[in-house]
């Protein structure tokens, strides 16, 4: 019960880690994309169109690099930004003052996440190589700062560097691909103005070359979730199925003591105790057995949860078990204790007394 | 002869169970008078309907037809809710196998009727007490029913049939499990019972020492009554 439990809370938590990055999005960040697909890129030009539209209040940009870090395992998130209005408009990402002075006036400068410079025990300092597969070649970056999140959630493994960096090398090996962006960060003045201000993009660009999807941060990150909602319903059905068999270990579990007990039941009825006294104790022994393995379980699962992600920092940067997760295990453990509960319940109710009586002995 | 009023009046009582289509006759038309503070032992061969009359004036099972009125009260026209508040006043139990709750001990054991009875714990501890006195058990009240011996058990029983001062005490073969010296000590005190507090028991048995004791036998044989009142009474 107690290692059911536990699974259950892991995979609730990889779900809800899932979607983190939706809970996470502003409601006043917008995100503008080509028409046609995320790979596709926009033409850095769209900058100033988008920042002279009504309702945009700031607007950044950046690009998937995809760099490896010596070889594929070792995967982490690293994309190349404007500094300065990137670091504006996601506020969560947290960088010390000395170091993001360093990092602005330094174009070959990178910040990484807390989390991944430990990882790899990097230094202020440290040149870091990655080898290109979008922007093929050696990329060398100097790390000059380390962010921390504002809150708790916030992924810390990311590597950050200049998209002038990307772009300057790009004008010299390949200019066709250069001045382009993958994706333009847009803070709006107010949340209602949302889907004013995305039609308003969209509309600028209509019949260009590289026509837009404009959307918010909440529905571009679910439509990143929307590419991988088959692994999120299996582990869904998963858990379901480890509801399931907690479901049916109690059920049998209280089947079997009520059997067991049905002389002692027909002795409390004997004695005058009535059937709201049955089901209390049925019930209430159904909720201990189930609440037991349930605390036990929620209890291991901060520190499963811990290992968990250490060992799948990668894949998940942050996995925090949520109180949402401990909500639906305290909910489910009270659901199981219930329907576990109710035919042995049923079946000592029904039981007569001298039938019950007679099982003694 | 006893000539106190009777305390449980049972009128042409029927009781059948089916088994598959066939209908098995138990009782039939018993009519039987019990006097308050009478010892009554109802005796007969297996299958011949004893328990199942027993479980009817206890309002453990319910009748086809007739009537049984105990302290006054027809409990064949209660339903199950206001039988089993009957019962918790009304009814002492003492059966073959003792049952106790094992992971009780022994007060809370004989507890167990006065929960239903909302005294207040001060009041229901000094009832426990003086029912595990009457039965000589009071230095054993934290033990746990497999701490005790079979004849003490039965004298927990017993403690926990007479602590909520019930109408009538039935008892299946009180002293079916035990040895000869502890049945003797069971009977003994069932006899006080009746003798010095004045209860109402009625006893199943087929030992006839247990019988003997009592002040009137009653024969079951075939669901029909046969009375027979004790000559050294």
């Amino acid at each position: 019960m107690l290692l059911r439990f536990l699974a259950f809370g892991l995979l609730r938590t990889v779900i809800s880690t899932w979607y983190l990055g939706v809970e996470q999005s502003s409601a006043t960040r917008l995100v503008t994309r080509n028409a046609i697909s995320l790979v596709f890129p926009l033409p850095l030009s769209y900058k100033e169109k988008i920042r002279q539209i009504e309702g945009v209040k700031n607007v950044s940009y950046g690009t998937w690099f995809g760099g490896i870090y010596i070889d594929e395992k070792h995967f982490f998130a690293n994309y190349a930004v404007e500094p300065s209005t990137y670091l504006e408009i996601y506020p969560e990402i947290v960088i010390p003052d000395d170091e993001k002075e360093i990092f602005f006036h330094n174009r070959k400068a990178a910040v990484a996440g807390r989390i991944l410079v430990e990882k790899y025990g990097w230094n202020i300092g440290d040149i870091i190589t990655l080898k290109g597969t979008i922007y093929p070649g050696k990329w060398d970056f100097v790390l000059q700062g380390v962010y921390t999140g504002r809150d708790e959630n916030v992924d810390e493994t990311a590597f950050i560097f200049h998209w002038a960096y990307l772009n300057e090398t790009l004008k010299q090996t390949a200019p066709g691909r250069a001045d382009k962006v993958g994706w333009y960060m847009i803070e709006i003045t107010n949340p209602d103005l949302a889907a004013d201000v995305s039609l308003r993009i969209d509309k600028s660009f209509k019949n260009s070359l590289a026509e837009t999807l404009t959307e918010t941060e909440k529905s571009f990150m679910l439509s990143f979730i929307a590419m991988t909602e088959a692994i999120v319903i299996a582990i869904q059905l998963v858990s379901f199925v480890i509801i399931f068999i907690i479901m049916a270990v109690v059920a049998n579990t209280m089947s079997m003591t009520a059997r067991e007990r049905i002389g002692e039941y027909a002795i409390f009825k004997t004695l005058g105790f009535g059937g709201l006294h049955i089901s209390g104790l049925i019930f209430g022994e159904s909720l201990f057995i189930t609440m037991l393995g349930a605390t036990l379980g929620i209890v291991l699962t901060f520190p499963a949860a811990k290992i968990f992600s250490k060992a799948l920092s990668i894949y998940f940067p942050v996995f925090n078990v949520t109180p949402d997760t401990i909500y639906m295990d305290i909910g489910v453990s009270f659901l199981v204790a219930f329907v576990a509960a109710v035919f042995p319940t049923w079946r000592a109710i029904q039981i007569r007394i001298a039938d019950g009586l007679r099982r003694i002995g | 002869m006893n000539e106190k009023a009777p305390i449980v009046e049972i009128r042409n009582l029927y009781k059948s169970y089916k088994r598959g289509i066939q209908i098995l006759p138990v009782l039939n038309d018993i009519s039987l008078d019990i006097k308050e503070s009478e010892f009554l032992a109802l005796m007969g061969p297996s299958g011949s309907g004893k328990t199942t009359l027993l479980n009817l004036i206890a309002g453990i099972d319910k009748a086809d037809n007739g009537s049984i009125k105990v302290g006054g009260v027809d409990i064949t026209t209660l339903s199950e809710t206001e039988l089993a508040r009957w019962r918790a006043l009304n009814v002492g139990f003492v059966f073959q196998f003792y049952n106790l709750i094992p992971v009780l001990t022994a007060f809370e054991n004989v507890e167990l009727p006065l929960l239903l009875t909302g005294l207040s714990k001060k009041e229901r501890h000094e009832h426990v007490v003086t029912a595990l006195n009457v039965v000589n058990l009071a230095d054993r009240m934290d033990h746990y029913p497999g701490q005790l011996s079979g004849g003490e058990q039965q004298r927990v029983a017993i403690a926990r049939a007479i602590v909520t001062d019930p109408t009538i005490l039935v008892a299946d073969e009180p002293t079916g499990d035990l040895d000869r010296q502890s049945a003797n000590d069971v009977l003994e005190l069932m006899e006080n019972l009746v003798h010095k507090l004045g209860k109402t028991i009625i006893l199943v048995t087929h030992d006839p020492r247990a019988a003997k004791k009592a002040h009137l036998i009653i024969h079951l044989d075939k669901g029909v009554l046969n009375a027979r009142p004790q000559t050294d009474y």
